[in-house]
């Protein structure tokens, strides 16, 4: 028998609000951080708009001594680590060094970091790239410097498979409890707005190049015509529920379920693998479709990946068989940190309650699918299911329940 | 960018640049004969402080200097022992 | 009842020799593949030495257009799992494909193709707002080395977890751990997993002269790495992947597989210490090493022979020695303890797995391969390197670990199949 693993903290960073209660009173206005690039000159580019986390101010959560070795993602990862802790009331000096992870989700690493070295590089020489360059844009990063911070000496890891990392880092971090580990910090905080990472994104094909906020990110619309790339994410403590309940810790909910599944080869004419990681997840969590209350969709809004979701879910859940919604349309889509903010959402459902609504967006008809539209709508959440994709075929589903 | 010398001061910009302020530690107090570690510096802004002093100045420092350096006062002996023995640079 | 799970099938590509046969003839001989740099001009640096590996794409099946759309590493990790596959006498048509995983280690994921992409939409440096008109079309493939794994699960028709592992230095080891994890706990029957890097590119080369982590024996590249000698100035880069077939022990004897060796323990620690730097003491190594015995119910004299993550930097070889006797007592004085990096070079995160390979075929051939350049031992490196030529050996049970960047420490433990 698998123990059970709940989250027990959470730090958000999000165009939304910095924090969990910043974040979640944006989701219930139906507040949107969608908003022109600020960061950099964008006006020459295809596509001007993203979720940026445009209050996050480095020198307020990170130590000064961390600023010039840190990417823009990694000093967000820092303080959500550190606003995690405090949310979970663990203070780490004091639990067992070897007992305590950090599984960190990324996608291009710190890739606003690698961009100002590769310029030195290409336009001064090799002398002028910094010493720092050999780790502070790597993958790793986030978690090599959030285990440091807090001297977390127990297994850790990081996990790359784009938007799906934020669900394979939490199930990592559920895997590393149930083998022992006391506590595993997870999740993704990610963030490549910077010219050389506009670039990269672009050349995805898969980003909108729609001027107005109001109308650039519509997932499920039938013009829907691709995301806004956004910023930040979620980190999550997650604990084994017992002796989570023995310390007398505040339980958001259990991580119940997960699976993960890879398309098959494009033009095979054979079914995308969403559907089988939902009912893998389901199986996992051992439940059945109809004890699954809100469905947080991965929302590509890309019209191909729309049909082949909306199918999944109704596959699964019959049409309109379950509320769906897609937060993600207030914040853009935040790469690795995407699918642990929508945990975190799905958490905060289940806390209280309502679900966040889908905005800006009037899904096609012929999707059958019941989407949260401009309001939060009170429902009774006892388990939500969490669903990410990565470009390239990924695909993760997660289940989060009350805790029992 | 034509430094003549690297003083001090100079040193404590380029400090501050690469690596930040420990709490606790007055850099604008007498740092020369305090150790990097006890400044809160490790290797790797040490590193990235020589490379630094080292476009500034024009000069090359040998591998070992940077380990062998420990207070302020011997890196900039260090550096200017350096721009004595290449005059033409910078 | 846990699952064992053992290792079918072997492709590597490493400096010197394409192909597992290759690889192990390369370092049974004691040979070295570390040469002055050839794919640029590395005049401008510090450091001017690699082990190369020498790969034509084009003659490993790969067609023009996956040439173009791949980055050279995760062509490394196509190629070699094609080998492994090949190796294993499993008919890729006959594979389970929801059963069937993926996991890909890499630590600097697309570097040598991000770092030429980026030369030519900043032409050469000057624009700092990148021209989005001279970007490739699969730059995105580039941006994220997932598409490693999604290369390497469309290839062989996997459509179980699919997943790239990026934890530095130690992704190799930490990519197959992952994956034996999948198959224990039964989200898989197979994996195809393995790691792969590619990193001699300007910009690696670059960020480890800053800190100076690099080799300077410039003029004597064929003995430029040097584990645990007392001359040695740090690593020579590398690049190079190894692939397995990693399958659950009852299936593939059911099939009448050849088993090089069952992944008996896998553990993990992080230093919490230094984004860069190593405590003397060894002592997160050392808990990984012990977790990982007791993973593998493996006592420690039963350790026939160490592949050391041997670097060759100051630091490393002395953290290590220290983790091998804190970890293992007096049998680290008894064991032979070798690096293949003093062959060929540091692959960054591919080099885990890569010994991994070379573990297995140690155990597949009881011979322990030497650690090549090793002429004076560093007083403070005083265990059994098995320095110049390799030692025919017992070899049923094997230590492998690593140590990256970010503080990771990861040990695992293969044991010959019975």
């Amino acid at each position: 028998m698998n123990t059970s693993v709940v989250v027990t903290g959470i730090g958000v960073v999000a165009p939304t609000g910095l924090g969990v209660n910043k974040y979640w009173a944006a989701a219930r206005a139906g507040t949107s951080g969608i908003r022109a690039i600020r960061r950099f000159d964008a006006t020459g580019y295809p596509a001007r708009l993203a979720g940026e986390v445009v209050d996050f101010v480095a020198e307020e959560h990170v130590p000064s001594r961390l600023i010039p070795q840190t990417d823009h993602m990694t000093r967000m990862a820092l303080a959500a680590a550190d606003w995690a802790f405090d949310d979970a009331g663990i203070d780490p000096a004091r639990w067992p060094e070897f007992g305590m992870g950090v599984v960190t989700a990324s996608s291009s690493g710190g890739f606003e970091f690698g961009q100002g070295e590769l310029r030195n590089l290409w336009r001064q020489g090799g002398e002028f790239v910094s010493a720092y360059q050999s780790f502070a844009w790597f993958y790793a990063v986030n978690t090599g410097q959030i285990s440091i911070r807090h001297g977390l000496r127990g297994p850790s890891g990081v996990v790359v498979s784009d938007q799906a990392g934020g669900l394979d880092a939490l199930a990592q971090a559920r895997r590393l409890v149930r083998k022992g580990c006391r506590l595993s910090l997870a999740g993704g905080v990610d963030a490549s707005i910077c010219p050389w990472g506009w670039v990269a994104q672009l050349a995805g094909g898969r980003v909108s190049t729609g001027a107005d906020p109001g109308d650039a990110y519509r997932p499920f619309a039938t013009d829907a015509a691709g995301h806004v790339p956004g910023e930040g994410g979620a980190l999550l403590i997650l604990e084994d529920a017992e002796s989570a309940r023995g310390r007398g810790a505040r339980v958001y909910g259990e991580i119940a379920g997960y699976a993960a599944t890879f398309d098959p080869p494009p033009g095979s004419g054979r079914e995308p693998g969403l559907r089988r990681a939902i009912e893998l997840a389901l199986e996992d969590a051992g439940m059945d479709p109809s004890g699954i209350d809100v469905v947080f969709a991965d929302a590509a809004a890309v019209p191909e990946l729309d049909r082949t979701e909306a199918a999944a879910i109704r596959t699964v859940f019959g049409p309109r068989g379950v509320p769906v919604t897609a937060p993600k349309t207030m914040t853009g889509r935040l790469l690795s940190g995407a699918a642990s903010l929508d945990v975190t959402a799905a958490l905060l459902s289940i806390r209280d309650q309502w679900v966040p609504p889908t905005v800006n967006t009037e899904p096609g008809v012929d999707h059958h699918l019941d989407v949260v539209l401009g309001a939060p709508r009170e429902l009774p959440v006892a388990a939500a299911l969490v669903l990410a994709r990565g470009y390239g075929g990924f695909n993760a589903a997660m289940v989060v329940r009350r805790a029992g | 960018m034509s430094v003549r010398e690297a003083t001090v001061d100079g040193l404590k910009q380029i400090l501050r640049q690469v690596a930040g302020e420990v709490d606790g530690v007055d850099l604008d107090g007498d740092i020369l004969d305090r150790t990097f570690e006890e400044l809160g510096y490790d290797s790797l802004a040490l590193l990235e402080t020589g490379a630094r002093l080292e476009r500034a100045l024009g000069i090359k420092l040998d591998d070992s200097t940077l380990n062998e350096v420990q207070t302020p006062r011997q890196l900039l002996a260090a550096v200017n022992e350096k721009r004595a023995t290449h005059p033409d640079a910078a | 009842m846990q699952r064992r799970v053992v290792i079918s099938g072997i492709g590597v590509i490493a400096p010197g020799g394409v192909g597992a046969k290759e690889f192990w003839a390369l370092l049974s001989a004691g040979r070295t593949a570390t040469r002055t740099i050839t794919f640029f001009d590395p005049s401008p640096f510090r450091s001017r030495v690699a082990a190369e590996a020498d790969f034509d794409p084009e003659l490993h099946g790969l067609s023009p257009q996956e040439i173009r759309r791949m980055d050279r590493a995760a062509q490394f990790a196509v190629v070699t799992s094609a080998e492994a596959l090949a190796d294993s006498g499993l008919d890729p048509a006959g594979l389970d494909p929801y059963r069937t995983g993926v996991t890909v280690g890499s630590a600097v994921g697309a570097t040598m193709g991000l770092d030429q992409e980026y030369r030519v939409v900043s032409d050469g440096g000057r624009l700092d707002v990148v021209d989005h008109a001279y970007a490739v079309p699969h730059l995105y493939n580039y941006f994220v080395p997932s598409s490693f794994a999604s290369e390497v699960a469309r290839s062989v028709g996997a459509e179980g977890p699919a997943v790239v592992i990026s934890t530095g230095c130690t992704s190799g080891l930490d990519a197959v751990g992952h994956a034996v994890e999948l198959i224990r706990e039964g989200s898989a029957d197979i994996m195809i997993a393995g790691a792969t890097d590619a990193p001699i590119s300007p910009i690696t080369v670059a960020c480890f002269d800053a800190i100076k982590a690099t080799t300077a024996r410039n003029d004597d590249p064929e003995h430029a790495s040097r584990p645990f000698d007392r001359t040695r100035d740090g690593f020579v880069l590398g690049e190079g992947a190894a692939m397995f077939v990693l399958e659950d022990y009852e299936r593939a004897k059911a099939r009448g597989a050849h088993t090089y060796a069952e992944i008996a323990g896998f553990a993990t620690r992080c230093n919490a210490f230094h984004m860069t730097g190593l405590r003397p003491d060894g002592r997160e190594m050392a808990e990984a090493i012990r977790a990982a015995l007791a993973d593998a119910r493996t006592a420690e004299d039963q350790i026939d022979y160490i592949n050391a993550h041997g670097s060759g930097t100051k630091q490393n070889d002395r953290h290590e020695t220290a983790a091998f006797k804190r970890s293992l007592g007096d049998h680290a004085h008894r064991v032979p303890v070798s690096s293949i990096k003093s062959m060929i070079g540091h692959s960054l995160g591919a080099i885990g797995s890569v010994e991994v390979a070379a573990c297995a075929l140690a155990i597949e051939h009881n011979l322990v391969p030497p650690t090549a350049n090793l002429t004076e031992a560093d007083p403070e490196c005083d265990l059994d390197y098995v320095p110049h030529e390799s030692r025919t050996w017992p070899t049923d049970t094997v230590l492998t670990v690593g140590s990256g960047f970010g503080g990771f420490q990861s040990a695992m433990v293969l044991r010959r199949v019975t």
